[in-house]
């Protein structure tokens, strides 16, 4: 047997991490000449034709057409007969070959041109010296905080180079490793010990660390809150106003909030963690993926308000509320029956519309620790009794903080009921996955042209976000239309 | 997306700037015709021996070898890219031998034939490409300029550097190199102004390859290229890119005109990319295989190679002792690449300045006591 040789599927754009094999043009005992095509490679970029860096005789085809592969991956196996000088250069055991990728290059080197994802062999960090100093500084370069405490590798382990390349190959690459480096520290601690101290060395990014700095933190006091134990910059300004206040009680230090600034009297600033910090993440993710439309409509609603006085002294809806939001509830679930895209989801990742099967009917809920959406599962197979019921459970549930995780994932699509607080209507932000949201208002006494004539009749406003990307302007008009005609003339319904 | 539907709506019609690919060119002056005949031009001629077509035989063919090692090589992971100069072999073999001893040029990042020309090694043009370096060679002992890949930048480089050699009395020029799309960049149109305004003994080298990576020229200019320079003040001409004695003889006279003082000459080569932009790119997305085929017909090698058979200037043995070479060539670049020692991790502190400063020697110092940090010494 000759000498056996791998092929790595080269980047053959800029930047690029993956390539379909369109076809293969060489099967296996064939004989391949230098720089005759082997297979037709598309990327994101471009189709190609990919040139055998060698003469010999195919051995293998480790991917079939058709099939997607990573940058790096060997592709094809060549006998190259251990004839040409670069094949007696090469490894045995079938190891990239000299100069190739992952294989040695001249100065000792890993050869990695083929691209950005992750070497296909093991790559092992060498280790340090022990007892090794770090390097000498001039007295000027140092810091306080250098000072304090000696300069250690920030990636004293190796990273995970095994890790699936995905793209923008590099900044994931280095974050996964960053990841790995920083749950070893914190799991391990004695492999970052910097060397004398015997401390593990606190973990936290550079911004933080200067921030620590500006504001007279020690970071090695602090347990940091973020992933992997890392000191965030909320640890480091919670640990500052703990010290000022203590500083201000022996009339010390000046006030100062977690940006550093003086803080002037009667400000206050307040961490975000907890629900705000879920919202408000929730929310920015919304709002800058899902192009919102917004559409509005004003409903004479006192039918509703009636047949919702009638309903309340029958004997099924003791012990429940018969609230307005019921019906907005009922009326979205109707209309969802006949505009089902409505109820849908936008799957990046896989390029579809994701149109779910039942209405699971979130509802916006402000509670003490701030907005939660629980929702209703199978919301559109309940009575009106049931999805009474169960509304009351859920507001109840939120309102003393119970609501679980189960209780507010899955939502497929919500109500804000902004009429509560007395305001009429708003622009609502969809819950995130979800394409469409209704903003119910205050029912108001209001003067209408009922029957001809301007008469005070009970009237409120309905706000319809939805994902321009999934619903068109037609089809939330119609929905919203729907849901504003069960609201005035409830019998529609039987029509539905 | 068809040239010609681009062109209909976007296009006036305005004389001479019909679609490029139209085989009628009346002001194109050639004296090598697709088909490999020797043809007489009213203003332009060249007196070459037959050594020295056989010489510009050879050029052309070894760059295009080189070119296509190249280009294999980026697919097979050597290269991070690769920017082909397939079909402009004449354009850059013509306009390189045009230039005397100390004339300088200036190029763009695809100027292989006039790297090749100006003795440069092809290892050294690859291994930029490689990014091992910035570049191997001496731009001042070769007197070609360092590639540069900001587009149209050289051009204000070669109109200082030529204003310099004005002020030296150097009877001597500069060779701007650019491509149909730096036209279209403000740099290149200020370095033309500067050139006019100072007379200064530069020549604008255009090769006109019909795309600015996929934007059409007819998209960029409304006139032909050559007839821009008529608006900065100093004559345009254009000449048929694929045929190499043209473009010698064109850029031998505006490069005489330099030296005799008499300012700026822009060139436009009509010529045609048959590959990508670089490797990095798809030209089946943006243009058509017809015109792809319609350009073979014109390629450059083969009409030259046409002639010196007819004309019995070379032969069978001829041709096969330059494939040969070619052949070797090839070896010797792929060899190359594969083997070109990485840079030391130091190498990044040696060029940033002309002389060390103590701020970046400090830098180099703390940067090789931590790789000597490792156990087994530094990793050069």
């Amino acid at each position: 047997m000759g000498e056996l040789r791998q092929f790595a599927l080269p980047d053959v754009g800029e930047g690029l991490t993956e390539g379909e094999i369109l076809q293969w043009l060489v099967a296996v005992g064939d004989t391949v000449t230098v720089n005759q095509p082997l297979c037709e490679v598309e990327t994101a970029k471009a189709a190609v034709e990919l040139p055998s860096p060698w003469a010999g005789t195919v051995t293998a085809l480790l991917y079939e057409a058709g099939t997607m592969v990573d940058v790096g991956a060997p592709i094809i196996t060549i006998d190259t007969g251990g004839g040409s000088p670069e094949a007696a250069a090469a490894r045995d055991g079938g190891e990239p070959a000299a100069g190739l990728i992952g294989g040695a290059a001249p100065g000792g080197r890993t050869a990695v041109l083929v691209g950005y994802g992750p070497r296909t062999t093991e790559a092992r960090r060498r280790p340090r010296r022990a007892g090794h100093a770090p390097a000498a500084r001039p007295e000027a370069d140092r810091s306080p905080e250098t000072a304090a405490s000696p300069r250690v590798p920030l990636l004293a382990t190796a990273p995970d180079l095994t890790t699936k390349p995905v793209r923008h190959g590099g900044l994931e690459v280095g974050r996964a490793a960053e990841a790995h480096a920083a749950a070893e520290e914190a799991s391990a601690g004695s492999a970052a010990v910097a060397p004398g101290s015997g401390r593990p060395r606190p973990l936290a990014k550079p911004p933080v660390r200067k921030l620590a700095r500006d504001l007279g933190v020690d970071l090695t006091t602090l347990t940091g809150s973020g992933p992997g134990g890392v000191i965030t910059r909320a640890d480091v300004g919670a640990a500052a106003q703990v010290a000022a206040a203590h500083g201000a009680d022996t009339g010390g230090t000046l006030l100062r909030g977690a940006s550093g600034a003086e803080t002037p009297p009667g400000e206050q600033r307040i961490p975000v963690k907890g629900v705000r910090k879920l919202t408000a993440a929730a929310m920015v993710a919304s709002a800058f993926t899902a192009p919102h439309v917004t559409e509005f409509l004003t409903v004479d609603v006192t039918r509703m308000m009636k047949l919702r006085t009638r309903l309340a002294a029958r004997p099924e809806f003791a012990g429940v509320k018969v609230s307005p939001l019921l019906f907005v509830a009922k009326a979205l679930l109707l209309a969802v029956g006949r505009h089902p895209m409505v109820n849908s989801s936008w799957d990046e990742a896989a390029q579809e519309i994701v149109v779910h099967g039942q209405v699971n009917l979130g509802i916006a809920a402000a509670t003490p620790r701030g907005l939660v959406v629980p929702n209703v599962k199978d919301a559109a197979r309940l009575s009106l009794g049931e999805l009474a019921g169960a509304l009351g459970e859920l507001t109840e549930t939120a309102r003393a903080g119970r609501t679980t995780p189960a209780d507010m994932s899955g939502g497929t699509i919500t109500i804000t009921n902004v009429g509560v607080f007395g305001v009429d209507t708003g622009t609502p932000i969809l819950n995130p996955g979800e394409s469409a949201i209704l903003a119910f208002g205050a029912v108001r006494d209001m003067p209408w042209v009922h029957k001809g004539k301007v008469k005070p009749r009970q009237v409120t406003q309905l706000a319809l976000s939805f994902d321009h990307r999934i619903i068109d302007g037609e089809l939330g008009s119609r929905f919203l239309a729907d849901v504003g005609a069960l609201l005035s003339d409830p019998g529609t319904a039987l029509a539905f | 997306m068809s040239v010609s539907s681009v062109a209909t709506e976007v296009v006036d019609p305005v004389p001479g700037a019909e679609a490029p690919h139209l085989p009628h060119q009346p002001d194109l002056v050639q004296l090598l015709t697709p088909e490999g005949e020797r043809v007489e031009h009213p203003e332009y001629s060249v007196d070459v021996s037959p050594e020295e077509l056989r010489d510009l035989y050879r050029d052309l063919a070894l760059v295009r070898r080189w070119d296509v090692e190249a280009t294999a090589l980026q697919r097979q992971g050597e290269l991070g890219i690769w920017a082909s100069l397939l079909g402009q072999e004449a354009a850059q073999i013509g306009a390189g031998r045009a230039m005397a001893p100390d004339d300088m040029a200036f190029p763009t990042y695809r100027e292989h034939g006039v790297a090749w020309t100006r003795g440069v090694d092809p290892l050294h043009v690859i291994s930029l490409f490689r990014g091992v370096d910035n570049g191997g060679w001496d731009p001042v002992a070769t007197h070609f300029n360092l590639y540069t890949v900001v587009i149209g930048a050289q051009t204000l480089h070669a109109t200082g550097y030529a204003m310099g050699l004005q002020r030296d009395g150097a009877e001597s020029a500069a060779l701007a190199f650019l491509g149909d799309g730096a036209t279209s960049q403000g740099e290149v149109n200020e370095a033309m102004i500067w050139a006019a305004s100072f007379s200064a003994p530069v020549v604008f080298f255009c090769q006109n390859n019909q795309y600015a990576i996929s934007v059409p020229l007819e998209r960029q200019s409304r006139v032909p290229l050559y007839q821009r320079a008529a608006g900065f003040g100093f004559p345009g001409v254009r000449v048929d890119g694929n045929d190499v004695l043209a473009v010698l003889a064109v850029t031998r006279a505006a490069l005489a005109a330099a030296h005799d003082g008499q300012g700026p000459t822009f060139i436009e080569a009509f010529t045609y990319r048959m590959g990508a932009h670089t490797t990095s790119d798809d030209p089946t997305r943006y243009r058509l295989a017809s015109e792809l085929e319609e350009w073979k017909l014109r390629d450059p090698i083969a009409r030259l190679k046409a002639y010196l058979s007819r004309s019995g200037i070379a032969d069978h043995d001829f041709f096969d002792a330059v494939e040969a070479e070619a052949d070797e060539l090839a070896v010797r670049i792929r060899r190359g690449t594969v083997e070109m020692p990485d840079p030391p991790g130091t190498a990044m502190f040696d060029s940033v300045y002309a002389e060390q400063t103590p701020h970046l020697a400090r830098q180099r110092a703390e940067f090789e006591a931590y790789q000597a940090s490792f156990e087994g010494g530094v990793e050069r």
